[in-house]
């Protein structure tokens, strides 16, 4: 057995875990693991602005990648910047693995310089978290750690280590084995329930399937056209799940929830057997809880049993991984039609469009966005902040395969945009990768272009510039009587900024020079900034009201079509 | 089948005994008060301490069944990773006890009448001073609270009391056995699979 010191058991522990990149940022108590990192070349550190950015670059990578990402903070405000990212990638459920300092361990708890409790801190926003007291428990934990994040229903953890374990010495060994006797997620799903869900989906005269990100995650993308196809239900996706089911399927009927298509909804509010796979049945998909279809039973698939049940009484609970339970849930249900259903759905959706966009010749950003997914075929993977462009970026693209769009929906967190991408393309090399932006949301994080210089990433930055904290507009025209308190937005000219870090930018300010600019973008070799100014008062339609039901879903009023 | 959306209902009983066992580690009664916090669930009483096993703290907590519903209460706690085992033992034939410290006023006129009271709750007196004296009782908490009641007009200079434990009757117990460490490592190097034909507490029913 070797000796090592802790710096380099832990980078490499993470090395052993298949962990090739560290979003990080360096600090006082960090200085021993930076001093270890260039032993380590088969791990690539990316240097980053803020460190909310390194969490959020680690969630864009995991999301990307389907791999764990990895971000590093100092002590004290170094992990607490950490916060954001770690509860965005909480709320999302997806495998982060945060890695902080702590001041030397006989100064914790003393209130020294740049101290911070961020385990207690974390504790909520983290599916579990580690401070380790000495150097000889590190690999274990790091193996623990990163089996918590991988496994389940994945989520962020934090391990904690004080300064001075990473400088003490301790006989390396790398676990075999790991018992942990508090964490067993039930994969398998309960036989005698799948028999009663395919017994349900076999009565059901108007199922649809609401597929989440949990099929995403659980890799059951496939599994799931199976099901859908052989029973011929339609399908629906949260906002998450998008990209779960390729939205060119003749069974794909698009997403549902508050901005969702009109039809979506509908259908889901119309049904008599809602299947739910790998979501959690959130308010933004479901609209008023109470009013939701009274009349569905509803079939629950999830890895997590805290779900089920949690919001809606569910008539039949799966406990288990998506990839196992629907292939053997297909193989319990009969072929069936459901000719009458389908045919309501599609009427449904002949009258409510919800996603033409009409003739302007104003810039709108539907069109905007569903440029870009023409000239890019469909085939890019698109990173978005929150707020009305994340909303078209939903609306307008259509998506061909899993992992292809990179939202925070759970927690809305603006300014994910560009770490996102960064963190996407960083797993994606040689992939096109467009981070999709707010002007608000932007100014956020946009300091983080210096990386994709620095790293040399060819990320296609699209601002959608209007002017107004477009979401908060929407809300304000609609339901605040016009008073639009701090809608509007100063920016400043992004194009000299991105310029002054040394990236090309276009401004984009008529209708027809949107493809050209598109084009223009994804032919240059490096990172671009497109600065696209759109309409400034368009708004995201349809829209469920906060607190209304799904039945309540209003689509665009004729006198802004008439726009 | 009727659904109740968005809302619980609870036909149970109001007050649930919730025995969770726990890895003897520093912040694990942190994790488990915070997530009754985060959750809004409501505790009545909450009492630690070892378990018949190394390493494993055993925590019993009255539960407001009213404040959340109980299996929520039951399946957040599982999430916790130090979470060993959660047993709801209001399902069950149990036994519940709580002591009490009650220092009570005392003088030469009436110390005789307390001393008959405490016999009549079968407290002990575990000390006695000039103008004071401490009784001693285990009970389920009706018990305690009737001594309580007795004593107060004589005065109550201190109450201590510890919270409810509890114990299934009979054979059957909430412990923990300890798994095979082996048939562990397979689960986990699978992917956290779990082993065939083996329940585990919430596999789906």
């Amino acid at each position: 057995m070797v000796n090592m010191t802790g710096s380099q058991i832990v980078l490499e522990s993470l090395q052993r875990e298949g962990v090739d990149t560290i979003f990080g940022y360096p600090g006082g108590v960090v200085l021993p693991l930076y001093d270890t990192l260039p032993e380590f070349p088969g791990i690539r550190h990316v240097l980053v602005r803020h460190e909310q950015a390194a969490a959020h670059m680690a969630d864009g990578y995991a999301r990307a990648s389907g791999r764990m990402g990895v971000c590093l903070g100092t002590s004290g405000p170094g992990a607490t910047n950490l916060v954001t990212g770690i509860c965005t990638s909480f709320m999302d459920s997806t495998p982060v693995f945060a890695l902080t300092g702590n001041v030397a361990r006989t100064l914790l708890g003393r209130d020294g310089f740049q101290e911070a409790d961020i385990t207690g801190i974390t504790q909520p926003i983290t599916k579990h978290n580690y401070l380790v007291m000495r150097a000889e428990n590190l690999a274990m934990t790091i193996r623990e750690a990163t089996h918590i994040a991988t496994t389940g229903r994945p989520g962020p953890v934090l391990v904690d280590v004080p300064k001075d374990v990473f400088q003490e010495e301790a006989p390396f060994e790398w676990p075999s084995e790991i018992n942990l006797r508090g964490y067993k997620p039930t994969v398998e799903g309960h036989a005698g329930m799948i028999r009663r869900a395919a017994k349900l989906i076999n009565e059901a005269e108007r199922p649809i399937i609401i597929a989440g990100h949990g099929v995403i995650w659980g890799d059951a993308g496939n599994e799931l056209v199976e099901l859908a196809e052989k029973a011929n239900i339609p399908v629906v996706t949260t906002f998450l799940g998008i990209s779960s089911f390729p939205e060119s399927h003749e069974l794909s009927y698009g997403w549902l929830g508050m901005h969702g298509m009109y039809y979506a909804n509908m259908a889901a509010d119309t049904a008599d057997l809602v299947i739910g796979v790998g979501m959690r049945f959130d308010d933004r998909a479901m609209g008023r809880f109470s009013d939701f279809n009274p009349n569905a039973k509803i079939i629950h698939i999830d890895i997590d049993p805290a779900e089920i049940g949690k919001n809606f009484q569910t008539a039949v609970p799966i406990v288990g991984h998506a990839k196992n339970v629907l292939p053997r849930l297909a193989a319990e249900v009969d072929a069936a039609e459901h000719p009458p259903w389908i045919r309501w759905i599609d009427k449904m959706r002949e009258d409510h469009p919800s996603l033409d966009i009409r003739e302007s010749r104003r810039m709108l950003p539907q069109y905007v966005m569903r440029t870009l997914y023409e000239e890019t075929g469909g085939d890019a993977t698109i990173a978005t902040g929150v707020g009305q462009h994340q909303m078209w970026a939903g609306q307008f693209y259509n998506y061909k395969r899993p992992r292809q769009l990179i939202s925070s929906g759970g927690l809305g967190t603006m300014g994910f945009e560009l770490p996102a991408a960064i963190g996407a393309q960083v797993a994606l090399p040689g992939q096109e990768v467009w981070a999709i932006c707010g002007d608000g949301g932007f100014q956020m994080t946009m300091q983080e272009m210096a990386v994709l210089v620095e790293e040399q990433l060819p990320v296609k930055i699209a601002i959608f510039n209007n002017g107004f904290l477009g979401m908060i507009r929407q809300w304000q025209q609609l339901f605040y009587d016009k008073n639009f308190s701090s809608a509007a937005i100063t920016q400043p000219d992004f194009c000299k900024i991105a310029d002054a870090y040394g990236i090309r930018a276009l401004r984009v300010e008529h209708k027809n020079e949107v493809a050209l600019a598109i084009k223009e973008a994804r032919a240059h070799k490096g990172p671009i900034l497109v600065d696209f100014q759109i309409d400034q008062e368009e708004n995201v339609w349809p829209m469920v009201p906060a607190g209304a039901a799904l039945s309540e879903t209003i689509e665009a009023p004729a006198e802004e079509m008439a726009r | 089948m009727s659904r109740e959306n968005g809302v619980h209902v609870n036909n149970g009983p109001r007050h649930h005994t919730v025995v969770a066992i726990v890895e003897d580690r520093p912040g694990v009664l942190m994790r488990v008060a915070s997530l009754f916090r985060r959750r809004g669930f409501n505790i009545d009483s909450l009492t630690v301490g070892p378990t018949e096993s190394e390493g494993l703290s055993r925590i019993t907590m009255l539960v407001d069944g009213e404040s959340a519903p109980i299996e929520q209460v039951e399946k957040q706690l599982y999430k916790l990773i130090d979470v060993v085992k959660v047993s709801n033992l209001s399902q069950e034939d149990m036994l519940a006890r709580e002591l009490a410290l009650i220092k009570v006023r005392a003088n030469n006129l009436n110390r005789h009448e307390i001393l008959e009271i405490a016999q009549v709750f079968r407290a002990d007196v575990v000390d006695v001073a000039t103008n004071s004296l401490i009784l001693q009782v285990t009970g389920d908490e009706d018990k305690i609270d009737g001594l309580v009641k007795m004593c107060e007009p004589y005065g109550i200079r201190e109450l201590s009391r510890t919270g409810r434990i509890a114990m299934v009757r009979g054979a059957k117990s909430t412990t923990v056995h300890e798994a095979e460490p082996a048939a562990i490592a397979r689960i986990h190097s699978t992917q956290g699979r779990r082993i065939e034909g083996r329940e585990l507490p919430f596999s789906s029913d």
